[in-house]
C-alpha cells in the first residue's frame, strides 16, 4: 500500500474543500478502498475520512413520502429499518443478499453506490486494464472472462458492476444527491454508472471533488411494495458476487399488472434497468408466456463478451422466476437465504 | 508520533500513538497492542479470521483503518471470558466441537456473539449458516459452530431471564 496524507474533516464543505486536491479519495468505511490499496490497485495520494462528519448517517421520510437515505448509512442498518423495508423490500433483500454479516455492519450506502469491478484483471496490477492504465488494453477479453458483461460491453472493458443494493434501486427510480465543488446538486442513480465505451477508466459522472451525500427513493416506488423481489444466482450459497441477477417489482390491480420495474445485475458495467421489458408487461395477466416475453426483451441485445454466452439465458430465467416470485407476492418475512433460488436446507421452500 | 487515537479495547481506554497511516485496527491490535487473538487470514475481508467487535457490531478489522476508529469501542476475543469463566460462546464451542485447528475459532466466537445481539437469525440453523458465511473454516467445523450458536444463544436468552426475574 502506497503510504498517504490523511484528513478528517467534520463537515461535508470541509471535506469537499480538502477533496479538491489531485490524487484525494474519499474515505468511508473502506471495505472496497481499502482492499485495493492494498493490492496497489488505488493508490490515493490523501484519504479525506468522511465517516466523523455528524448527519450524513440519518434515515428520513420526506414530505411527500420518499425516503431519502444518508450516504453513510451501514448496508445492515437500512436493510433492517422497519419503515424502508416495508415500503421497499426487494432493495432490503438485495441488500442482504451481499456480502457477509461483518461487511453489511461497516460498508455505507454511499460506498455501495461507487464499488468497483470484481474483474481479476482489474484488481492485477500486473495484468492489462483499460480502467486501471487506460491504453494498455483488456486482458479480460482474451482471459478467464465468463463472469463479465453481456450487455453495454466494449472491446475496451467487459467487467460488471458488482453491486446488488443498486440493481432494484434503478428499476424504483432512485436518486443520488451530491455535494462538489460548486454545491449541491441530483441525478437519477440510472445517470451515475457509465458504460465503458472508449473511456472505461471513467465509471461515473461524478467530477473530482464530488460526495454523494445520500440517496433518495420517490414515493411512487413503494407502490410495488406487494410484489416486489431481488433474485440472485451465485457460485457458492452464500456471501459472493452475483453471477446474473433481477430485481423485479409489479404494481398489481385486478389481477393484473398496472406497471412493471425490471432491472438485471452482473451482466454489465452499470446495473441494468430493462425498459423495453417493463413495457412488455403493463396491462398483462402475470403467467410464465408473458414473463419469458419480458426476458427475451430484457436481454434482446446481449452478446457474449467472452466465454459467457451461459449467462445471457440464465439471466432469462432469471428474469422469469423474479418476476414470478415478484407476482407472487412480497413473503411477510425474508427468506433465511435473502435472494438466492436455492435453500441451504434440504427439502425446505428457498422463500418459505 | 504524529498520529494519536483513543480506543476503549476490552473495556480499558487507551491512547495509542502511531507513526504510519497505514495501520489496520487488526495490524493494531496485533503488532501494537499484543492482542494476537484476532488472526489475519486472508488480510481482504473474505475469511472472517479477524472479526471483533466495534461498537457492539462485528466487522472485519482487517478492512478498517485504524485512524478512522478514533474514539471506537472494541471487543475482542481476549475480552470476553469473565476471569476464569468462559463466555457462554466460547463455551458452546468446547461444547460442540465448533473448531478443530481453532485457526478461525476467535473469529468465529466473535461473529457468533454479533450475530445473537443482532437477533435476526433466531433459532434457524438456516439463518444462523446464512448470518455466519463471513466466517470461513477450513477444517469445516460448521455442523458444530450452528449447533453451538444455537445452544449459547439460547444460555444467554435463559442468563437474561434469570437477572431480570
Amino acid at each position: 500500500m502506497n503510504t498517504f496524507d490523511y484528513v478528517r474533516p467534520s463537515t461535508v464543505p470541509d471535506a469537499v474543500a480538502a477533496a479538491a486536491a489531485p490524487g484525494s479519495a474519499y474515505l468511508a468505511s473502506g471495505t472496497n478502498l481499502l482492499d485495493l490499496m492494498k493490492v496497489g490497485v488505488a493508490r490515493p495520494d490523501r484519504l479525506v475520512d468522511i465517516t466523523h462528519i455528524a448527519g450524513l448517517d440519518r434515515i428520513e421520510r420526506l414530505p411527500d413520502g420518499g425516503l431519502r437515505i444518508g450516504a453513510l448509512v451501514r448496508n445492515a442498518d437500512l436493510a433492517h429499518d422497519p419503515d424502508f423495508a416495508r415500503s421497499y423490500p426487494a432493495v432490503a433483500e438485495a441488500l442482504l443478499s451481499g456480502a457477509s454479516a461483518q461487511l453489511r455492519n461497516a460498508a455505507t450506502i454511499g460506498g455501495n453506490l461507487l464499488q468497483r469491478p470484481r474483474c481479476a484483471y482489474f484488481y492485477d496490477p500486473f495484468s492489462a486494464c483499460n480502467k486501471r492504465a487506460p491504453g494498455s488494453g483488456c486482458d479480460a477479453l482474451h482471459g478467464e472472462n465468463r463472469l463479465h458483461a453481456v450487455l453495454g460491453w466494449s472491446p475496451s472493458c467487459i467487467a460488471v458492476h458488482p453491486s446488488d443494493f443498486c440493481v432494484p434501486l434503478i428499476a424504483l427510480d432512485a436518486f443520488v444527491e451530491i455535494e462538489g465543488r460548486n454545491g449541491r446538486r441530483e441525478i437519477s442513480l440510472d445517470a451515475l454508472h457509465l458504460l465503458p465505451g472508449d473511456t472505461p477508466e471513467r465509471e461515473t459522472a461524478l467530477e473530482p471533488g464530488d460526495l454523494i451525500v445520500a440517496l433518495r427513493l420517490p414515493a411512487r416506488a413503494a407502490v410495488f411494495a406487494g410484489h416486489a423481489r431481488y433474485l440472485k444466482l451465485r457460485e457458492r450459497t452464500s456471501y459472493a458476487f452475483a453471477v446474473v441477477s433481477a430485481a423485479a417489482a409489479l404494481e398489481m390491480e385486478d389481477g393484473a399488472i398496472r406497471q412493471a420495474r425490471l432491472a438485471l445485475g452482473g451482466v454489465a458495467a452499470k446495473p441494468w434497468r430493462a425498459r423495453a421489458a417493463e413495457e412488455s408487461l403493463a396491462g398483462e395477466r402475470p403467467g410464465e408466456a408473458i414473463f419469458r416475453r419480458a426476458a427475451e426483451a430484457a436481454l434482446a441485445d446481449a452478446k457474449p463478451s467472452g466465454d459467457n454466452a451461459f449467462k445471457i439465458e440464465l439471466a432469462r430465467r432469471i428474469v422469469v422466476r423474479a418476476l414470478a416470485l415478484a407476482a407472487a407476492g412480497t413473503p411477510a418475512r425474508l427468506p433465511a437465504l435473502p435472494g438466492s433460488p436455492f435453500s441451504s436446507a434440504p427439502g425446505a421452500l428457498h422463500d418459505a | 508520533m504524529p498520529f494519536c487515537i483513543s480506543l476503549t479495547v476490552n473495556g480499558v481506554k487507551r491512547n495509542i500513538e502511531f507513526d504510519d497511516p497505514r495501520v489496520t485496527l487488526l495490524d493494531l491490535l496485533r503488532e501494537r497492542l499484543d492482542l494476537t487473538g484476532a488472526k489475519k487470514g486472508c488480510d481482504r475481508g473474505q475469511c472472517g479470521a479477524c472479526t471483533v467487535l466495534v461498537n457492539g457490531r462485528r466487522i472485519n478489522s482487517c478492512l478498517a483503518l485504524a485512524l478512522s476508529h478514533d474514539g471506537a469501542e472494541v471487543l475482542t476475543i481476549e475480552g470476553v471470558a469473565q476471569g476464569e469463566a468462559l463466555h457462554p460462546v466460547q463455551a458452546a464451542f468446547i461444547a460442540h466441537d465448533g473448531f478443530q485447528c481453532g485457526f478461525c475459532t476467535p473469529g468465529q466466537i466473535m461473529s457468533a456473539i454479533g450475530l445473537i445481539n443482532e437477533g435476526h437469525a433466531g433459532d434457524d440453523p438456516e439463518r444462523i449458516r446464512e448470518a455466519m458465511s463471513g466466517n470461513l473454516c477450513r477444517c469445516a467445523a460448521y455442523i458444530g459452530i450452528v449447533e453451538a450458536v444455537q445452544d449459547a444463544q439460547k444460555a444467554i436468552a435463559e442468563a437474561g431471564r434469570r437477572d431480570a426475574a
